[in-house]
């Protein structure tokens, strides 16, 4: 006879209500869980989107991502020479904003040399951009669609192409055009700043300039030995992939991630607390028929255990509930939500470990219960 | 009501205090108190006279002061000093409780209320049920096995109450105030089961109560004033 199942459908509707705000409470710790897993995961997406190895970058410079970095666009070639190295290509980054049917875009724009690494990983819809000039592949977050076109800088780009879940750290979805188109956008001065340039005599420097050479190395290959080569050339710095993610795990996302830590860690609290709570209240509601069970012969294994069992099935529903709300709407916030299996079985264990503690106020209350409480009124 | 066989419940000078120097409580003072198989004995006495905690000792919820004790043969306090490590299965084994209340467990049914106490001395279920609705049966409240606690009627809970203490075939059963949430009618209806429950059990029935209608169903009435045990004497009517 389980007395913990028999105590739970004879209360089941208010059992349920309890789960069910449990339920909520999970689901917003699993929210924050993917929100964070989302920022790590997008502050990775845009340096995995090339595939390469290694990252050539101004000297004493952590960029293209954490700091700003700007190398002459032909180091590429000297790149592409490095034993080792199968492909290489110039890239450039920078975020803008666009006015588009009324509103306001803000984008990541990649730029790079559509036969070279740095393009889009993979295209949902559309094509890749072929012609040189004008074309974009953009991101689905962006909202843009097929055949959209929108100004940026001085020009208007057509988007042909759509990639899924390419968005920078900060969330802003990527659209990728020509490393020519991007370096325009970015070197390019307006009219008035032109003249002034050429009133000052330093027109006419090349803006052939870029924020990174990537480089993809034959499998074989050392990335450290090809790194180090381009270290002992001065004014670069070599950064392999691996360091980059370092750097951007680290150094770009370090303080949302801290604060969403922070704040994931503060709700398990809450939630530790309420569990704790809602146990010893239906713990406590049942003193004189545990104060019965002990009087009629229980031992206190059948009590704890009743206690126990209704925590963890609390618990477990509480938290089946939540992974289930979370997964229906997770796709609906406005930036990524990731769940990944072992962040949820890691909180699934969470919050079994919690029950079983938390249901240690309501085992300690229980056993200090007289049974001699049983007889009078 | 003839006494045959050896005494179920024998109190030799039992006392009980709470308590030390100024704040000692005598709750019990050097009580003796025999009762024998198919005797049904009450407990009177104002409040705090000492009538539950005597309830208490006997049912082996609590410690004496002093004084030895027996229960169906077996000494359980000497010299104040438990004999038992394990009361929770000598209460299992030998003692019977019915409250005021019922005290029925809500989320079970008639006949798990009565069962529970055979699964808990170690009863297989089907055996456990089976004995469960014999009682029930017995007491006369069989219609009724489905029925949770909170549909019983007064009557009706306090018969599934002393059916759940008949349950483990106990010899001494202890009753707080059994009839007291019971109407006149009712009250004689349970007092009639108890007396019918120590005859055929061969039990030794002790209730505490108040209630002078059911005065005339005891063989004695053992009054309680300050601790001490001051009448002993057969049922005034």
């Amino acid at each position: 006879m389980n007395l913990a199942y028999r105590d739970i459908c004879h209360n089941l509707g208010r059992f349920l209500l309890t789960c069910l705000g449990l339920a909520l409470l999970l689901g917003v710790v699993m929210a924050m869980i993917g929100i964070y897993r989302g920022i790590v995961v997008d502050a990775l997406t845009i340096s995995r989107a090339p595939a390469v190895d290694l990252w050539v970058v101004e000297a004493n410079s952590r960029g293209p991502f954490a700091e700003a970095s700007r190398i002459p666009g032909d180091v590429r070639e000297a790149v592409a020479r490095i034993a080792g190295v199968t492909a290489a290509g110039g890239i450039t980054y920078q975020t803008v904003e666009a006015d588009h049917q009324s509103r306001k875009l803000r984008l990541y724009v990649i730029g790079y040399e559509p036969t070279r690494p740095g393009g889009p990983p993979e295209i949902v819809e559309g094509r890749a951009v072929v012609r040189s000039h004008f074309e974009m592949v953009a991101d689905q977050a962006s909202g843009l669609v097929l055949g959209d076109r929108i100004e940026l800088g001085r020009n208007t780009f057509a988007v042909v192409g759509l990639t899924r879940h390419q968005v920078n750290s900060g969330g802003d979805p990527a659209v990728y055009i020509t490393l020519g188109d991007a370096q325009k956008l970015q070197f390019d001065l307006g009219p008035p700043a032109a003249r002034v340039q050429i009133a000052r005599g330093t027109a006419g420097a090349g803006r052939d300039t870029v924020n990174a050479v990537i480089a993809r190395l034959q499998p074989n290959a050392s990335v450290d030995a090809v790194a180090e080569t381009v270290r002992r050339w001065k004014h670069f710095s070599a950064i392999t992939q691996a360091e980059q993610e370092d750097i951007l795990s680290r150094s770009l996302v370090d303080r949302a991630r801290r604060q969403i830590g922070l704040f994931t860690t503060i709700l398990l609290f809450v939630s530790a607390v309420i569990i704790a709570l809602i146990i010893y209240t239906m713990t406590m509601e049942k003193l004189k028929q545990i104060a019965t069970l002990k009087l009629i012969g229980a031992p206190d294994r059948t009590i704890v255990l009743m206690i126990v069992q209704q925590a963890l099935a609390l618990g477990l529903i509480g938290f089946v509930l939540g992974t289930a709300m979370i997964l229906a709407i997770k796709d609906h916030f406005p930036r990524r939500v990731v769940l990944e299996a072992d962040n949820v079985a890691g909180l699934g264990l969470i919050v079994l470990a919690v029950c079983i503690a938390s249901s240690g106020l309501g085992v300690r209350a229980a056993l200090r219960v007289d049974p001699a409480t049983a007889i009078g009124g | 009501m003839p006494l045959n066989g050896d005494p179920l419940v024998r109190l030799d000078h039992i006392s009980k205090h709470f308590g030390t120097g100024t704040t000692r409580v005598d709750a019990l003072r050097d009580v003796s108190l025999t009762v024998y198989p198919r005797q049904v004995v009450a407990l009177l006495g104002p409040s705090g006279s000492g009538k539950t905690t005597l309830l208490n000792v006997i049912g082996c919820i609590l410690a004496a002061s002093s004084g030895s004790m027996a229960l169906d043969g077996e000494r359980v306090i000497e010299d104040g000093r438990w004999l038992r490590s394990d009361l929770r299965r000598l209460r299992l084994d030998k003692i019977g409780f019915i409250f005021q209340f019922h005290n029925l467990i809500p989320f079970l049914d008639a006949t798990d209320n009565v069962a529970l106490v055979l699964r808990l001395a170690g009863k297989d279920a089907e055996t456990a049920r089976a004995r469960a609705a014999e009682l029930l049966d017995y007491l006369e409240v069989g219609n009724r096995r489905s029925a949770m606690p909170a549909k019983l009627s007064g009557g009706e809970a306090q018969r599934v109450a002393i059916a759940r203490a008949l349950a483990n075939r106990p010899r001494i059963i202890l009753a707080d105030e059994p009839t007291a949430a019971l109407d006149s009618k009712r009250a004689g209806i349970v007092m009639d089961l108890l007396r019918k429950v120590a005859i055929d059990q061969e039990a030794a029935i002790i209730a505490v109560t108040h209630d002078e209608k059911i005065f005339d169903r005891f063989d004695h009435i053992f009054a309680l004033r300050d601790g001490r045990l001051e009448a002993d004497g057969a049922s005034p009517a």
